[in-house]
């Protein structure tokens, strides 16, 4: 095993092979009579109607590979049928791929035994189903702590464990209630802390927000982004829900008919979509939402330390022909704004300070462009970029902001501008 | 006339009949064992009903009958008329009959149920077993006896024995089923929490087809007390019996008061057994919500 493992380490080349979690390499699925039939011949390689018509396969999964790193939020999305639940299921394998290989930290669990593949799904995955999947004659404390049970632990300790998760999903008071008395969105929290219960390492939901109102799936949102935060746990996540997505994942992978068309990051899919389907798909989100500042800050026009000179300062703004300038400290810490008319009224000052317009109204690379726009109201100048140690990186100019929301107006309108 | 043309002849009898020497001589031992297996649950039930005193056999009865109805009134029509059965002098032999019964249906779910089970999970399986219950069924049921006799000569193994293969295909059948209809969704779930095959058995499938396996039973008891009156030609005890010396001798009144007790008791068990089985439906459909 370990010798297979630096062969795949070298392959990876930039990552650390420790922290790939689950590797997915050239996986098919083809549901039908002989798949492999449909493997071995040309016909592969055309689409999925056409391998329909001529063969009666359904081609669910074309050549699928992807990579999900170690407390990584992995987005799956595609419209209905674009096979985005039978590729959740092959990483359990409760769906055999017909070829390829599925890593998991490093193992193809393709070759595990079941034993193997079994001690895997009790102590390192949890699934939640599109479909719920719940045990209709079970108790909801009973659902929710079969995990545990299957782990061996205790009556009593795994009811605790059970509780706990059930008060998280806000269904206290319902552990002794059926499935069956349950509403669809209750039982969907009933999957989610069957899941959540026995604190896997890896998470495969497959919509698991699907029937929730959207009060309650912020909610769950909110938890499953706290314990994402907190615990590094490394997702996978079906969803049609874009907004959920671009707020939960880190990298999103887009399929249709079974193919992987584009993965990148939320703003990576909406800013540069490979191609007209990843266009159409993401036009929905809100893009104030999901740009971030980083993406159009700019270089800052002029750039003082608190000891310059006012004289000095005018200067160097009259060289530049700006009408302000950010200061910093010997740091590079971010201090204010100095305008150039006051500057003027005040030049026989000891340094450029006492002209400064002190300024809390800063954002992170990371800030959304929906949140600057209040910034942007407030006031006439550029908003500063800062890290988080409030050390000045760049800028965001106004004009930006509004050009963002515009170029994406026009290409909406067929206007081409890029 | 055109006779048959004695040319074309198969002699099937002779074969069968070269089979079960073949067998007789070869498995005699085998049969033996299970003949002493048979007559050892049929005598610890016979006697242990026998030994109960009738007020506990009454009890017994209208408590089944309240627990599985729900309804007082009718615990005490169903030991009223097994105070009936007690009254035509037959209180002996109806236990003597009970006790084939219970014994039949015992055996039959030991071995029904895993055959069920078994159908249920594997394709070949079930494509062996499947014609073979289809045959069953079609086939008359004194057709039973022969082998039985055949193995284990005349009296109450026999009986058991002919009533065991006629009265398991139901339950096979509906485990077999029950299983299938367990949704693979839930299945799945199971799964993938690490589940193998033997918990998903006994924490899901067979939970779940517990109505389904309940109504076999009842529908196998049934069938078990039909085949009484037919065991009791190959010397089995009890009121199959009385009601065929009763054909024998043509008395009428006494063939009717034993042909009335074997019906009065099917009544009993079937309503008892039913009743149990919908119970079973009604706390799955409460659960699962219709
Ligand atoms: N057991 C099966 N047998 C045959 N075809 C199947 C099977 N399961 C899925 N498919 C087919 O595979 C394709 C992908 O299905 P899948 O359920 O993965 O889609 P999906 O992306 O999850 O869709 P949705 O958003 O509706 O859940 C579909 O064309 C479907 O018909
Ligand atoms: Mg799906």
């Amino acid at each position: 095993m370990s010798g297979n493992d630096s062969i795949n380490g070298n392959k990876v080349g930039q990552m650390r092979p420790e922290d790939i979690v689950v590797e997915v390499n050239n996986v098919w699925k083809i549901f039908g009579k002989d798949p492999q039939q449909v493997l071995n011949s040309d016909i592969k390689s055309s689409s999925k109607e056409e391998i329909l018509e001529k063969t009666g396969c359904v081609l669910a999964m074309k050549d699928i590979s992807f990579k999900v790193n170690r407390g990584e939020v992995f987005v799956i999305m595609g419209l209905s049928g674009s096979g985005k639940s039978t590729l959740i299921r092959c990483i359990l394998r409760l769906i055999e791929p017909t070829t390829g290989s599925i890593l998991i930290h490093g193992k193809d669990i393709c070759q595990f035994k079941r034993r193997q593949l079994d001690y895997l799904r009790t102590h390192t995955t949890a699934m939640v189903f599109q479909h719920f999947g719940l045990f209709p004659h079970r108790t909801v404390i009973d659902n929710v702590a079969y995990g545990l049970q299957i782990r061996g632990m205790s009556r009593k300790k795994r009811h605790a464990r059970a509780e706990e998760v059930i008060k998280k999903v806000g269904l206290k008071g319902w552990e002794k209630y059926y499935p069956g008395s349950l509403s669809g969105g209750m039982q969907q929290r009933v999957g989610i802390a069957r899941a959540l219960a026995t604190d896997p390492e890896i998470l495969l939901l497959d919509e698991p927000f699907g029937g929730l109102d959207p009060l309650i799936r912020r909610q769950m949102q909110d938890e499953l982004f706290d314990i994402q935060a907190e615990f590094k746990k490394t997702i996978l996540f079906v969803t049609h829900d874009l907004h959920g997505a671009t707020r939960l994942g880190n990298r999103i992978a887009l399929m249709r008919n079974g193919e992987i068309i584009q993965i990148g990051t939320p703003q990576e899919l909406i800013t540069e979509p490979k191609d007209e389907y990843v266009r159409r798909f993401v036009q929905d989100a809100i893009l104030a939402k999901v740009l971030t500042a980083s993406s159009i800050m700019s270089q800052p026009g002029v750039t003082l330390y608190e000891w310059h000179k006012p004289d000095q300062a005018l200067q160097m703004l009259a060289a530049k022909e700006a009408d302000h300038a950010f200061v910093v400290d010997r740091s590079g810490k971010f201090l204010g704004l100095l305008n150039a008319q006051n500057l003027s009224e005040q030049r026989r000052g000891q340094s450029v300070i006492g002209a400064m317009e002190k300024i809390t109204n800063t954002c992170t690379p990371e800030s959304s462009v929906e949140s600057l726009f209040p910034l942007a109201a407030a006031s006439k100048h550029p908003i500063p970029v800062v890290d988080e140690d409030g050390k000045l990186l760049e800028q965001v100019e106004t004009s930006a902001i509004f050009n963002s929301m515009i170029r994406r107006t026009e290409e909406e309108k067929g206007a081409g501008v890029s | 006339m055109l006779e048959f043309p004695s040319f074309i002849n198969i002699p099937l009898a002779e074969w069968v009949d070269a089979g079960m020497r073949w067998l007789l001589t070869n498995f005699s031992a085998f049969f033996d064992t299970v003949g002493e297996g048979i007559l050892g649950v049929l005598l610890n039930i016979e006697n242990f009903l026998l030994w109960l005193p009738w007020p506990a056999v009454l009890l017994i009865i209208g408590l089944l009958g309240w627990w599985t109805m729900r309804r007082w009134w009718a615990g005490l029509l169903m030991a009223g008329m097994m105070l009936i059965i007690g009254s035509f002098g037959y209180w002996d032999l109806s236990m003597m009959t009970l006790a084939i019964i219970i014994a039949s249906v015992i055996l039959s779910l030991v071995l029904g149920i895993p055959l069920g089970i078994a159908m249920a999970q594997n394709k070949f399986i079930e494509s062996v077993i499947r014609p073979v219950l289809d045959a069953m069924q079609t086939m008359p049921s004194f057709v039973y006896l022969i082998p039985a006799l055949m193995f284990f000569g005349l009296g109450k193994v026999p009986a058991v024995f002919a009533t065991i293969i006629y009265a398991m295909p139901p339950v096979i059948r509906l485990t077999n089923v029950g299983i299938r209809q367990v949704p693979e969704s839930v299945i799945e779930a199971a799964k993938a929490f690490g589940a193998n095959s033997r918990r998903i058995l006994f924490d899901v499938q067979l939970p779940l087809s517990m109505p389904s396996i309940m109504v076999g039973i009842n529908q196998t008891t049934m069938m078990a007390l039909a085949m009484v009156v037919i065991a009791s030609m190959i010397g089995a005890k009890g009121l199959g019996l009385e009601v065929l010396l009763a054909i024998n001798r043509i008395e009428v009144g006494r063939g009717f008061e034993a042909g009335l007790s074997i019906v009065l008791m099917a009544i009993i068990i079937d309503r008892i057994t039913s009743s149990m089985a919908a119970q079973q439906q009604n706390k799955l459909k409460s659960m699962v919500g219709s």
